[in-house]
């Protein structure tokens, strides 16, 4: 148990690296989501305006922790739909990956989480410093949030790396799972709370996000840890996380499972 | 010259320019084959790319769905902006949109095949692949504008008809500008390839907004140095009669073709540069 623990640890360990080791990528990530950030706030805060001061429950300083947030995150949270293992399957690779005594699942979300929590560090801190210096926003002043909310990103990185891989896993049965990956990449955004905050939305398309993982991922994380809502409904929020993230790793086993049973590798 | 003689100098020239556009058009003909041959997978990609703009579009309503006006500008104001940007974009995306490749092409060395032949650099990248499957979101975007001058009750005069045509053209131009200027910095990014996506889809995303909304730093970033303002939001001002806001009069809109003209120098320079930072992949 406790070699396998420190097999998966140094795989998460590993994906880390992987994501240090291209600095100028997460510069160029970095400015992207400044821009976005700046974009956001200006048509944002207009609306807040437009509004009489509040929006939705928001008003400037809690849409401008919204704002910055979310952009912190997107570097950490997997809302494009690809990852390293869909071409492994689609080129066959995936064959060697089975005969490892390592479980498929388990090793290729560790290695992508590990690498997206790195993320946290060029891209996540640097967007929120430059909302906390250029805009200012209104954060908890008391600890507890932050400790649940630093859970709260944490699973919803994970949660969006076990949905992805449900993505990659369709390969098993799709030959060109472009299409699969674009419709994640148009909906996960969007219905994630990305650039409109999900409180903004009308109920029924509330009702329509709430029925998917997406707000799990960002909306989620962002309304814990920017003290949005309260504790008990936060902890409610954490627990409706949990629930996605056991759904999403179940299902990812089974697909696995029945993907291996009708893989076919031509060629030796 | 002997072969053209008694030949008209019109017919001439169009047949020394059918000879000069044969390479091109045979390899821009093989990809519409090439997407086309794999019908499901095709239809499905224009599905997708549909959707993408309606999504897009989806967002801009949800906002206007807690208020009526944002930047000066109600719905159905807003509606042309977006049609008209987003237009504009699909049409630049759909032929040079795979410039974004040109990072993985940098990495791969595969740029290096380009010279071989005795064609121009750039025009062998723009004319190497075309994306046919943002034909749908442009069908999007196309009932967006049509949508936005019924409800704005849009008189259908010359003046319309030539800001309308002023507005798309300077629209694709800048958009297509913001490609090459994206390619043209790879050269000395590589890596850092997503840096270019502040100001080529930061700039899709700006184009449809109002630009009336942005801080004054945003204002200058994207209405006089990345000028893609001009693709929507300011013609509509203009179109509309509608009232400028601070820095942005509402005569502006029919200085598009300026701004598509210093985005081009700006693009070309760029990729000037980076072809002469470029030392080739090696191998």
């Amino acid at each position: 148990m406790r070699a396998t623990l420190r097999t998966y640890f140094r795989l998460l360990a590993a994906g880390f690296r992987r994501g240090s080791a291209y600095p100028l990528a997460a510069l160029g990530g970095l400015v992207a989501n400044a821009t976005f950030g700046l974009l956001k706030v200006g048509i944002l805060f207009a609306t807040v305006e437009a509004g009489g001061g509040t929006v939705g429950g928001y008003d400037a300083g809690t849409m401008s922790a919204y704002i910055w947030l979310s952009q912190g995150l997107l570097g950490s949270v997997n809302l494009f739909g690809r990852t390293a293992v869909a071409d492994r399957i689609k080129n066959g690779d995936i064959a060697v990956d089975f005969v490892r005594p390592l479980d498929v699942q388990a090793a290729s979300v560790t290695t992508e989480v590990g690498t997206r929590l790195f993320a946290l560090l060029p891209r996540g801190v640097p967007s929120v410093l430059l909302g906390v210096l250029l805009v200012g926003m209104s954060m908890p002043t008391t600890p507890l949030p932050y400790a649940l909310g630093a859970l709260s990103v944490l699973l919803g990185v994970v949660l969006s790396c076990t949905t992805v891989y449900l993505v990659a896993v369709s390969r098993f049965w799709l030959v060109e799972g472009r299409g699969v990956e674009m419709l994640y990449m148009v909906l996960s955004g969007f219905l994630a709370g990305l650039f409109v905050p999900i409180p903004l939305f009308p109920g029924w398309l509330r009702a329509v996000a709430g029925a998917t993982p997406f707000p799990s991922m960002l909306q989620v994380p962002v309304d814990v840890l920017s003290g949005r809502v309260d504790l008990p409904t936060s902890a409610g929020l954490v627990g409706v996380q949990l629930a996605w993230l056991a759904l999403t790793v179940v299902l990812g086993a089974v697909l696995t499972r029945a993907g291996r049973a009708r893989l076919e590798v031509q060629g030796g | 010259m002997s072969a053209t003689t008694g030949v008209r100098p019109g017919a001439a020239w169009r047949a020394v320019l059918a000879a000069r556009t044969a390479p091109y058009r045979a390899v821009l003909a093989s990809r519409v084959r090439a997407q086309r041959s794999y019908r499901t997978s095709f239809r499905l990609d224009l599905l997708g790319s549909a959707l993408v703009g309606l999504v897009e579009l989806a967002e801009v309503w949800v906002l206007f769905h807690s208020v009526g006006r944002i930047g000066g500008l109600d719905l159905a104001q807003v509606l042309l902006v977006f049609g008209l940007a987003d237009l504009a974009f699909s049409v630049a995306d759909l032929a040079f949109g795979h410039c974004d490749d040109l990072a993985t092409m940098l990495r791969l060395g595969t740029l290096d095949v380009f010279y071989l032949r005795p064609q121009p650099l750039l025009l062998q990248l723009v004319t190497s692949d075309i994306s046919l499957r943002r034909v749908a979101r442009a069908a999007v975007a196309v009932a967006a504008v049509v949508a936005g001058l019924l409800v704005n009750d849009v008189p259908p005069t010359p003046r319309t008809v030539a800001l309308l045509v002023v507005a798309l053209l300077s629209g694709v131009a800048v958009s297509a500008a913001m490609f090459v200027l994206a390619a043209g910095i790879q050269f000395f990014v590589v890596d850092g390839a997503e840096m270019t996506n502040a100001f080529v889809y930061g700039g899709r995303y700006a184009s449809t907004q109002p630009a009336s909304v942005w801080s004054r730093p945003v204002k200058a970033a994207f209405v006089f140095v990345f000028p893609v303002a001009f693709a929507g939001y300011l013609p509509v001002v203009s179109l509309l009669g509608l009232t400028g806001s601070p820095w942005l009069p509402a005569w502006l809109g029919w200085c598009a073709p300026l701004a598509a003209l210093w985005a081009w120098a700006l693009a070309l320079l760029a990729w000037r540069v980076g072809v002469r930072h470029y030392q080739g992949g090696g191998g």
